[in-house]
């Protein structure tokens, strides 16, 4: 009656059948006098807004120190792989960069969740690990082989707390996206709270995919705090900013860091006017005074990334640039010692990067101090620096 | 029966020989760590394969029970200082009690009922997961599980947690063989073929269908336990329900109903990512074509469907 | 009492959602005794097809949504065609599985096709919220639940009232002796599809103004609406309606009054306490189907 699931049958078994048993372990070619510098990066699944960035800015900040010339003579080449977020993929990946590609340093994971994962393997192992995520548990308390770029949330806390400090707002309630990203938002919003004489009257979560958060703004409401913190990654935040508009919710809104993009003014639209939000200094660049010493650092950046990609810059592809620039300095004259590396790494001093100025020690592997956030209010559908 | 069992037998020699031969050859860390992984898969589907393959019963929440073997031991270890060998009973414990309460209301579900029950199931234990973070860290997850020891050798070391997890691999083939040749089986077997003559004929099917989902659980809660030590980090994520499906397409996939199957389900599912890192952003296209092209085109699973090829093949 | 109002509020309209999903699964189920684990993605397809038509192509909103629901009920018909009507043994499991893989397939494409950032729509009407004692209702989702009803009705009255609709029926109940009677049961499978991916992407039409989308929306979308015929009773379309409702309400009421971090654990608790007292939905018929 139908022939052709029969023809199918006949033929596609066997090729099937073959292709599986074909795709084997894919070999990589390795060049011989080339570091090999291996990346970790949520480029697809959850957190694939920070890793897609990451991995361009990475082989972008890669390449043009080829071009230069390379390091000590040597090129530098890359292997990434996909983490998606998962730990488990995470685990599997940094071993096969350890054991198989045998790099002599790791950037990334994005989040972290794979970070916290991979973190033992690295140390276990003595392969320098420097994670583009934000928890502050990465680094805190300090491993030797760890370090991290990304801002910690505790600067983002405190930034935002300095800042309502300053509007004298004494009671706030919070509203955390239920992943690691709100997760440790919420930690340091509770536990810094009180240094800035600030009471948190109501906590709220909801789910990163949630549709509408209308049930736990109307409950924080209900408490009548005199501003609303929401600590989240794009969707959820953006569909807080217009609930709370439609709710006629007329207390000042806070977002996080999480969120700096333009595409969650885009999302957001005109829920988004007079939102207040902490953000790394790649966002406001132009709006920088020139006295500040990251804002030729930045607009290099940005110019660079924005002609090559042909798309405007994210706000998190400069954790894994900024990784880049630490390692390149790192690995001049370490001839590839990886014990070496780890030592330079935590000497650097006064590195301008894109997430701020680092300055490394043996007791702070991320180096970043709370300026390296400004904060900013949207207005008229863009970003104004406030003071 | 007698000369199955001892192809059977022979088999699971031939499978021993092969792993501790790739234990010697493989002398790579990543290919050992993929394999530890593909081992701890085939612990998950095997309990899972004796539930759908055998029984007929579906679970959408197999993951809890994973995720309550992984939990409770590092919990124990973490915060309440215990060793790990020391919290893998109360582990594997945990997740036999709470499969016991569950399964009573739950297993006299069926059909898509039962999957939306336990699929239920597997989202309530998972949200609790996210939300005890006082002692679960939350999302984040909980870092710095202590890793295996015996005596002052630390498990961990070179290829001694791939020997021990395809160690458990084959303890648990064995007894799934046993259980399968048993009065149970057959009784398990009759269930699946139908639930009502099996009751007619004076088969407890309630008893036996709560003996196997309780054994699945505790496989499951066994496969936890050596993730958690392994990676020594766990959160939430690993344990929801895409792991859950996860797991019923390992077993579906590799064939149901068959022990050799679930080994196979197993490692072809936790090695296809690996290969497909190179399709990049196209990897889940082709994940989900090869899925979807496998169950078109093999139904009975790619063990069954390899071997009838092979007997076609050589009947032609 | 203004709070109580707006949880309500704010249920109805995700529950209407949920029902809006939750009517295609039991569609194709009353029709096939079939699960699609991919619907989910076809509430996506539609929702992120209308982004692209309305507001990126320009096209005028109801050209837009008719368009946008016609293409998913496309993408249907081919994969009932191209993955269900080619399975050598169309058991339940092995269709489970298959539109498993068709779910994460659709996730691919929708990532390659609209990236990995989320996307939003404007509102349909511009109509200020209405007061209701303190409490604010959306023009939106009144428009949302009339929708909903709407859809319900004239589902019904398909089924009951037309030829086809009562043919789908008959082929639903017996192959065999709908085939003898001359009805092709195999048009009616793909006419179950195409109907329950239709209003799949109604779903995702009419879920874009009010929150943001993207690629990974689906999933969870799918599962709240299969949890919806469930409570309802599988296969019953005032059973999914309803369905739906309760499940929106109490959770947002469960957000509310008790603790928005276990607001799903508690719509799943209820779920599991109904499956357990009446194992076949609230409306649910009697007979019990198994593997």
């Amino acid at each position: 009656m139908r022939t052709w699931p029969t023809i199918m049958n006949r033929i596609l078994k066997p090729a099937l059948a073959g292709l599986i048993c074909l795709i084997g372990f894919t070999p990589l070619a390795i060049g011989a006098d080339a570091y090999k510098i291996g990346g970790l990066f949520s480029v697809t699944g959850r957190g694939s807004f920070l890793g897609d960035p990451e991995k361009k800015s990475m082989e972008m900040a890669i390449e043009a120190i080829n071009q230069a010339g390379g390091i000590d003579g040597k090129l530098l080449e890359t292997v990434i792989y996909d983490t998606e977020g998962d730990p488990q993929k995470a685990v599997s990946g940094i071993s096969r960069l350890i054991n198989k590609d045998e790099v002599i340093a790791i950037i990334g994971p994005s989040n972290t969740p794979p970070s916290l994962a991979v973190k033992s393997f690295a140390e276990r192992a003595g392969v320098p690990l420097i994670s583009c995520a934000a928890g502050i548990t990465i680094t805190q308390p300090v491993t030797p082989w760890t370090f991290k770029t990304a801002q910690s949330d505790a600067q983002a806390v405190s930034a935002v707390y300095a800042h309502m400090k300053g509007r004298n707002i004494k009671t706030i309630g919070i509203l955390t996206v239920a992943d690691s990203f709100g997760e440790s938002g919420k930690q340091q919003l509770l536990s810094q709270a009180p240094n800035f004489g600030i009471k948190v009257v109501c906590e709220e979560s909801f789910g990163a995919k949630d549709t509408d958060m209308t049930a736990q703004l109307t409950k924080i409401r209900k408490e009548k705090p005199e501003a609303i913190v929401c600590w989240g990654t794009n969707p959820g935040p953006a569909v807080v900013a217009k609930n709370a508009q439609q709710l006629g919710i007329d207390i000042p809104l806070y977002q996080s860091h999480g969120v700096a993009s333009p595409n969650f003014i885009k999302l957001a639209g005109d829920a988004s006017e007079g939102i207040y939000l902490p953000t790394g200094k790649i966002l406001v660049a132009g709006l920088l005074p020139e006295t500040d010493s990251q804002k030729p650092v930045l607009q290099k950046y940005i110019q660079e990334y924005e002609s090559r990609y042909q798309q405007p810059v994210s706000g998190f592809g400069g954790y894994a640039f900024d990784a880049v620039q630490l390692l390149a300095k790192a690995l001049k004259g370490a001839d590839g010692d990886r014990n070496k590396i780890r030592q330079a790494l935590e000497n650097i001093t006064g590195h301008v990067g894109i997430s701020g100025v680092f300055n490394m020690s043996e007791t702070e592997h991320n180096g970043l101090s709370p300026e390296a956030f400004v904060m900013v209010r949207i207005q008229n559908g863009t970003w104004a620096l406030e003071p | 029966m007698t000369q199955s069992s001892l192809h059977e037998t022979v088999r699971i020699g031939l499978l021993t020989g092969a792993v501790a031969a790739a234990g010697i050859l493989f002398d790579n860390a990543y290919h050992i760590q993929v394999l530890v992984f593909i081992g701890i898969n085939t612990i998950l589907t095997l309990g899972l394969n004796l539930l759908m393959g055998y029984t007929g019963q579906i679970s959408l929440g197999h993951a809890a029970f994973y995720g309550i073997g992984a939990y409770t031991s590092a919990i124990l270890t973490v915060h309440f200082q215990f060793s790990p060998w020391a919290a893998l009973f109360p582990s594997l414990g945990l997740a036999v009690l709470v499969a016991l309460i569950v399964g009573i209301p739950t297993l006299k579900l069926s059909g898509y009922y039962l999957a939306m029950g336990t699929l239920g199931f597997g989202m309530i234990v998972f949200i609790v997961f996210r939300e005890l973070d006082f002692w679960t860290g939350g999302s984040s997850g909980l870092a710095g599980i202590p890793s295996l020891k015996i005596g002052s050798v630390d498990l961990m070391s070179g290829r001694n947690f791939y020997y021990l997890v395809w160690g458990a691999v084959l303890g648990t083939l064995v007894v799934s063989r046993r259980l399968i040749e048993s009065r149970v089986g057959r009784a398990l077997r009759s269930i699946h073929g139908s639930e009502h003559a099996a009751m007619a004929i004076g088969v407890n099917t309630q008893a036996y269908k709560l003996q196997v989902f309780v054994f699945s659980a505790f496989l499951a809660a066994l496969a936890g336990f050596l993730y958690a030590h392994c990676i020594g980090f766990i959160s939430p994520g690993s344990f929801d329900f895409m792991a859950s499906v996860r797991m019923v397409t390992m077993v579906v996939i590799g064939g149901m109903a068959s022990i050799w199957g679930a080994l196979l389900g197993a490692s072809l599912l936790t090695l296809l990512p690996e290969w497909l890192h190179a399709f990049a952003d196209y990897e889940m296209i082709v994940y989900g074509l090869i899925l979807m092209l496998v169950m078109i085109f093999l139904p009975q699973g790619l063990l069954r469907g390899l071997l009838d090829i092979y007997e076609r093949s050589r009947n032609a | 009492m203004q709070e109580l109002l707006q949880y309500i509020f704010s249920g109805l309209t995700n529950g209407a959602i949920y029902a809006v999903i939750a009517l295609g699964f039991s569609i194709l189920y009353g029709a096939t005794r079939l699960i699609n684990f991919a619907h989910g993605e076809f509430v996506m397809l539609g929702a992120l097809g209308l982004i692209t038509l309305w507001q990126g192509l320009k096209i005028p909103l109801a050209i837009a949504l008719v368009l946008a629901v016609l293409g998913v009920a496309l993408i249907g018909f081919l994969f009932e065609r191209l993955a269900i009507r080619t399975v050598s043994r169309p058991e339940p499991i092995v269709l489970i599985i298959i539109t498993v893989g068709a779910s994460i397939f659709l996730r691919g494409v929708g990532m390659l096709v609209w990236g990995k950032d989320a996307h939003s729509a404007p509102a349909f009407f511009s109509f200020a919220p209405i007061d209701v004692m303190g409490a604010k209702l959306l023009a939106q989702s009144i428009w949302i639940l009339v929708v909903v009803v709407a859809l319900t009705f004239a589902l019904h009255a398909f089924f009951k009232k037309t030829l086809v609709g009562k043919a789908m029926t008959a082929a639903s109940i017996s192959k065999k002796a709908a085939w003898l009677t001359g009805i092709p049961y195999e048009w009616m499978i793909l006419l179950a599809f195409v109907l329950s991916t239709a209003t799949g992407a109604v779903a995702g039409v009419i879920i874009t103004p009010i929150t943001m989308c993207s690629y990974d929306m689906g999933t969870l979308l799918g599962l709240k609406g299969f949890c919806s015929a469930m409570l309802g009773g599988l296969g019953s379309l005032w059973g999914a309606l309803a369905g739906g409702i309760v499940l929106g309400v109490l959770e947002s009421l469960g957000a509310g009054f008790l603790s928005s971090g276990y607001k799903d654990a508690i719509a799943f608790g209820l779920l599991l306490a109904i499956l357990y007292i009446r194992p076949s939905g609230i409306f649910g018929a009697k007979d019990l189907h198994r593997f």
